[in-house]
């Protein structure tokens, strides 16, 4: 929702990537969001992990639903197209796009009212589908354009600016997705971009359904104390199983970590995910040992972060309906009409 | 073979004076849901078909699987009146549970058939009909041990003894049996035998009926198809690639049919699938996928009824504000809310035309039968993808989900799919100025670009909100009203794309016209001829789409009085006309049948007979 022009002078040593763009082409307006939004972090994180994974911005489509959230696709990647859709169905229609043309990236940007409120049966039927995504949820825990109330992820007990106590359990939408048999499912805070970027980079390189939740607090209704989605108590209680660094395909492996505390994911595009211990019992490759560990960790009021589970082999929904690799918005005519021999035989069926 | 026969048949000996009856009468089959009478009753019909005979069949069934009252009624029609009769000459009641609604709808002078196993008090029956009775139960107990084998057969004994009764070729059912068991001659030969068992015990015990039907050349090229199989067909050769569902009474073999085809039809060599179709969790995920795809530039559809409409209303808005090409096939039942789901009605013309909120407004397709479903279903596409919007395809029940005699399908093969106005790299590459909401032709019709088009050029924000012609956000006043007055042009722009309406003069000057539209017209056009018959004259316009235009607002212009028929409560299109055309109330005469039951020719000769007689009456006075 622009209406400042964004000045157009770029500084003249801007660092550009092997495809010749600098991290100025892959913007996109000027946020219109509260100063200190977490989601601004996000989308700038966006920005540099496309930057740095030099996919030329206009392969990419990005789509979201409505809400603070599903308002940033418009200040990231300018020049890619982008489709800010109808409330909680975004997944539907990133799902259709998806079909539409398999070469692209499909970038799906939600928030926690978008995702697990109105969009909690769209989100999840997406996920179970497999559509190759990245969706991620910039997660607040309140409705910030309607100035304050309880989202479906506030966690029980936490307060409202106004005092307010939660009632209601709070979602957790990593557990839900990987229940749901995401192939790829992160959490992370917008407050730590070291963590952040590399998950990104990581997602949109993952063929599947990849799922990031974001914890970014809502500078605005949601950053007081009582508040469990404020800076303050998120980075008191981040508890991250891994550090990720992402390497991409062919490039030469570099690893800081001493053997053995390090674990190399290959995924299906070649890029290896090199995965820092922190937690030294995790492991990312075990589907139901990360519900348990989150569970536990939950209860104890922690935020469990990082690449929490991951099948690099995972397949699409394309490869389960079997479509042709021409994407299906770029068959011809003949390609698609059978002609009238074929209905002639049709015809003769008939009667 | 020993059969105990308590009841006796009565013999037909009383009619026989009465004259035959050739190649015109309905036979009703009263059964039970479930039964596996559907395929046989089927069979019934189409070997008629086959004797050159046209037919009219429609299945009246519940919303059931097992157990309730299913009806299939087949008007046996050579002067091809393939509307809905009304009443029944002769009723094969196979089903206790109705017998006395069934006893009492069987025109004076008819036939009852029924299974004569167990004996029925004289109470039973009417002295005003002939009742003939065949001890199916007793026969296929006596002839089959498994309880399921005694009640499939049954069906197809009852259509040998039909058969038999009503002068129909054996012949032809066999090689309707052949054709439907190919290559399982074991179960070829079981239902041959069990056509015979039927039709021996009629030629041994009982006479010809004054119903009779004989070889005709009525048929000609003419298919015989549902047109939600029409419509899926025309999906198909409309270059559909992205098909959307949700599985909802009548339009679900819309969807299956569509499935059927590209199977056939749009499989590579190796196996892989040009086509895309997804069982959403919803109506509402079903139109988004569609909604995707289309913004993606592929051709999406979905099909659904009623209810399904109601839930899409939302992205139905979006389509029309952000003009993203979508197709929705509406296979219309009895509602509101979850209504008569099984019954037919014209109801969601309305719905459909103004669908969402705020000032919208959709161009319809209205097929009349499964051929105008194939070739309404493939424009739909072009014209989606032309107008940027949502396309309505308005089928109901009746057209839906019965098989309906049209004639065969054609396309052109010179014809190319009309893809719209879509920028291309080549375009933007030479400088073309992209504005996606800029009406550069003065026809409200602007350019879109697919995603990933360009690497710097043509790309924009879609979005539900307003903005200005280069798709930024704008709420300011001028730039909105600019918008949405660009959208009226381009419905207006819609009006020379929609199929014509079809006139059908009076053979006598008159002041009276008559509008109908969809599966009302074969009964509108059997009810045209009998009012002539009448000395009652009126110019009859078939409207076949939405917008409507000049000429249909000349017609109405042109008559003094324009009685507007069609199949719901509140004359939907009566009000359409009124809205769209600023048409005086006073002079649309509406003519009304929603009931669930298709519209018959003797309703609507009745009802426009009767308001003409007032007329008449009013004028003398």
């Amino acid at each position: 929702m622009t209406y400042i022009l964004k000045p157009q002078l770029h500084h003249p040593k801007l660092a550009t990537n092997n495809l010749g763009f600098t991290r100025r082409d892959y913007e996109g307006s000027v946020s219109t969001l509260c100063a200190g939004c977490g989601h601004d972090s996000i989308s700038s994180a966006i920005i540099q992990a496309v930057f740095e994974l030099e996919l030329p911005p206009h392969r990419i489509a990005k789509l979201s639903g409505i809400g603070c959230s599903s308002k940033t696709p418009d200040y990231f990647l300018g020049a890619s197209h982008g489709f800010n859709t109808v409330h909680g169905r975004m997944p539907s229609v990133l799902t259709g796009a998806n079909l539409a043309n398999k070469d692209l990236i499909y970038l799906g940007v939600s928030g926690d009212g978008d995702s697990a409120s109105i969009g909690l049966g769209q989100f999840a039927h997406a996920v179970r589908r497999g559509v190759n995504m990245l969706y991620i949820v910039e997660n607040n825990g309140v409705y910030g354009l309607t100035k304050g109330q309880f989202s479906a992820t506030s966690d029980k007990g936490s307060k409202s600016k106004k005092g307010v106590v939660n009632h209601d359990a709070g979602i957790d939408l990593v557990g839900v997705a990987l229940q749901l048999g995401a192939t790829f499912v992160g959490r992370s805070f917008s407050g730590d971009k070291d963590q952040l970027v590399p998950l990104i980079k990581a997602g949109l390189a993952h063929k599947g359904a990849a799922f990031i939740d974001v914890i970014s607090p809502c500078v605005q209704f949601n950053n007081h104390v009582g508040s469990t989605k404020s800076f303050d108590y998120v980075r008191e209680h981040n508890e991250a199983v891994n550090r990720l660094d992402v390497i991409p395909p062919r490039a030469p492996i570099h690893v800081d970590y001493a053997p053995g505390e390090t674990v190399m994911v290959t995924q299906h595009d070649g890029s290896i995910l090199s995965l820092h211990k922190l937690a030294e019992l995790y492991d990312p490759s075990d589907r139901a040992q990360a519900l348990g560990f989150l569970q536990s960790k939950q209860a104890k009021g922690e935020i469990v972060t990082g690449l929490l589970y991951v099948d690099p082999q995972a397949g699409d929904l394309h490869e389960a309906l079997d479509t042709v690799d021409t994407p299906l918005n770029a068959l011809a005519g003949d390609a698609l009409t059978p002609g009238s021999t074929a209905l002639a035989k049709i015809n003769a069926g008939l009667r | 073979m020993p059969i105990s026969v308590k009841a006796g048949s009565v013999k037909a000996g009383s009619v026989k004076a009465a004259p035959v009856t050739v190649n015109d009468f309905v036979v009703k089959f009263a059964n039970v849901n479930g039964s596996g009478s559907a395929s046989a009753n089927g069979m019934f019909a189409k070997s008629i078909l086959r004797m050159g005979v046209p037919v009219a069949a429609r299945n009246i069934f519940p919303s059931n699987i097992q157990g309730l009252p299913t009806w299939f009624e087949v008007r046996i029609t050579e002067a091809g009146h393939l509307g809905r009769r009304g009443g029944v000459d002769l009723m094969v009641a196979m089903n206790p549970q109705t017998w006395d609604k069934d006893l009492a709808e069987i025109e004076a002078g008819g036939f009852l058939f029924y299974d004569s196993t167990k004996p029925l008090p004289p109470g039973k029956f009417r002295d005003d009909i002939t009742v003939l009775g065949v001890p199916l139960t007793a026969m296929c107990n006596d002839r089959y041990q498994l309880p399921r084998e005694r009640q499939l057969f049954k069906n197809i004994v009852y259509v040998g003894a039909l058969a038999a009764l009503l002068g129909i070729d054996p012949a032809v059912i066999e090689q309707l049996l052949a054709e439907q068991f190919a290559g399982r001659q074991k179960l070829i030969d079981a239902n041959v035998e069990a056509l015979h068992m039927g039709a021996t015990y009629v030629g041994e015990r009982l006479e010809p009926i004054r119903l009779q039907v004989r070889k005709a050349d009525k048929v000609g090229e003419r298919i015989y198809v549902e047109g939600n199989a029409a419509s899926a067909l025309g999906a198909v050769y409309g270059g559909a690639t992205v098909c959307a569902w949700y599985p909802i009474t009548p339009s679900t073999s819309l969807a299956e049919a569509f499935t059927g085809y590209c199977e056939d039809l749009r499989t590579d060599p190796d196996g892989k699938a040009r086509y895309a179709i997804v069982q959403a969790e919803d109506e509402i995920a079903s139109i988004g996928i569609v909604v995707g795809a289309g913004w993606n530039g592929a051709r999406a559809f979905t099909c659904t009824s009623g209810p399904g409409i109601s839930l899409m209303t939302e992205f139905i808005g979006l389509s029309y504000f952000a003009e993203i090409p979508a197709v929705i096939f509406d296979v219309q039942r009895g509602g509101p809310s979850t209504g008569m789901p099984t019954r037919t009605q014209q109801a969601d013309l309305i719905g459909a035309a103004y669908a969402s909120h705020g000032d919208t407004k959709h161009p319809m397709l209205l097929p009349c039968d499964p051929g105008e479903c194939f070739e309404m279903g493939a424009l739909a596409f072009d014209l989606s993808d032309r107008l940027q919007t949502t396309i309505f395809v308005m089928l109901d029940l009746d057209i839906g989900m019965n098989e309906w005699l049209c004639r065969p399908f054609a396309w052109d093969d010179a014809k190319s799919l009309d893809r719209g106005k879509v920028m291309t790299a080549e375009m933007l590459e030479a400088g073309v100025d992209f504005g996606r909401y800029k009406d550069v032709d003065g026809d409200g019709i602007p350019y879109r670009t697919y995603p990933g088009v360009h690497p710097s050029k043509g790309a924009y924000f879609t979005r539900g909100t307003s903005r200005n012609p280069y798709a930024r956000y704008s709420e300011e006043g001028a730039v909105y009203v600019d918008n949405m007055q660009r959208l009226l042009r381009k419905f207006e722009s819609a009006k020379a794309l929609i199929p014509a309406p079809v006139a059908r003069p009076a053979k006598r000057k008159t002041t009276d016209g008559v509008i109908y539209f969809g599966s009302t017209t074969p009964s509108m056009h059997e009810a045209l001829e009998a009012l002539e018959g009448q000395g009652r004259h009126l110019d009859a316009l078939r409207v076949r789409g939405f917008p409507f235009s000049d000429d249909v607002y000349d017609f109405v212009a042109a008559h003094e009085r324009v009685f507007v028929v069609e199949q719901n409560r509140d004359g939907q299109l009566r009000t359409l006309l009124m809205n769209e055309g600023e048409i005086d109330p006073a002079k649309l005469v509406p003519v009304l049948h929603y009931d669930g039951t298709p519209i018959t020719a003797r309703f609507i000769a009745g009802e426009i007979g009767q308001l003409l007689a007032l007329g008449q009456i009013e004028a003398a006075e």
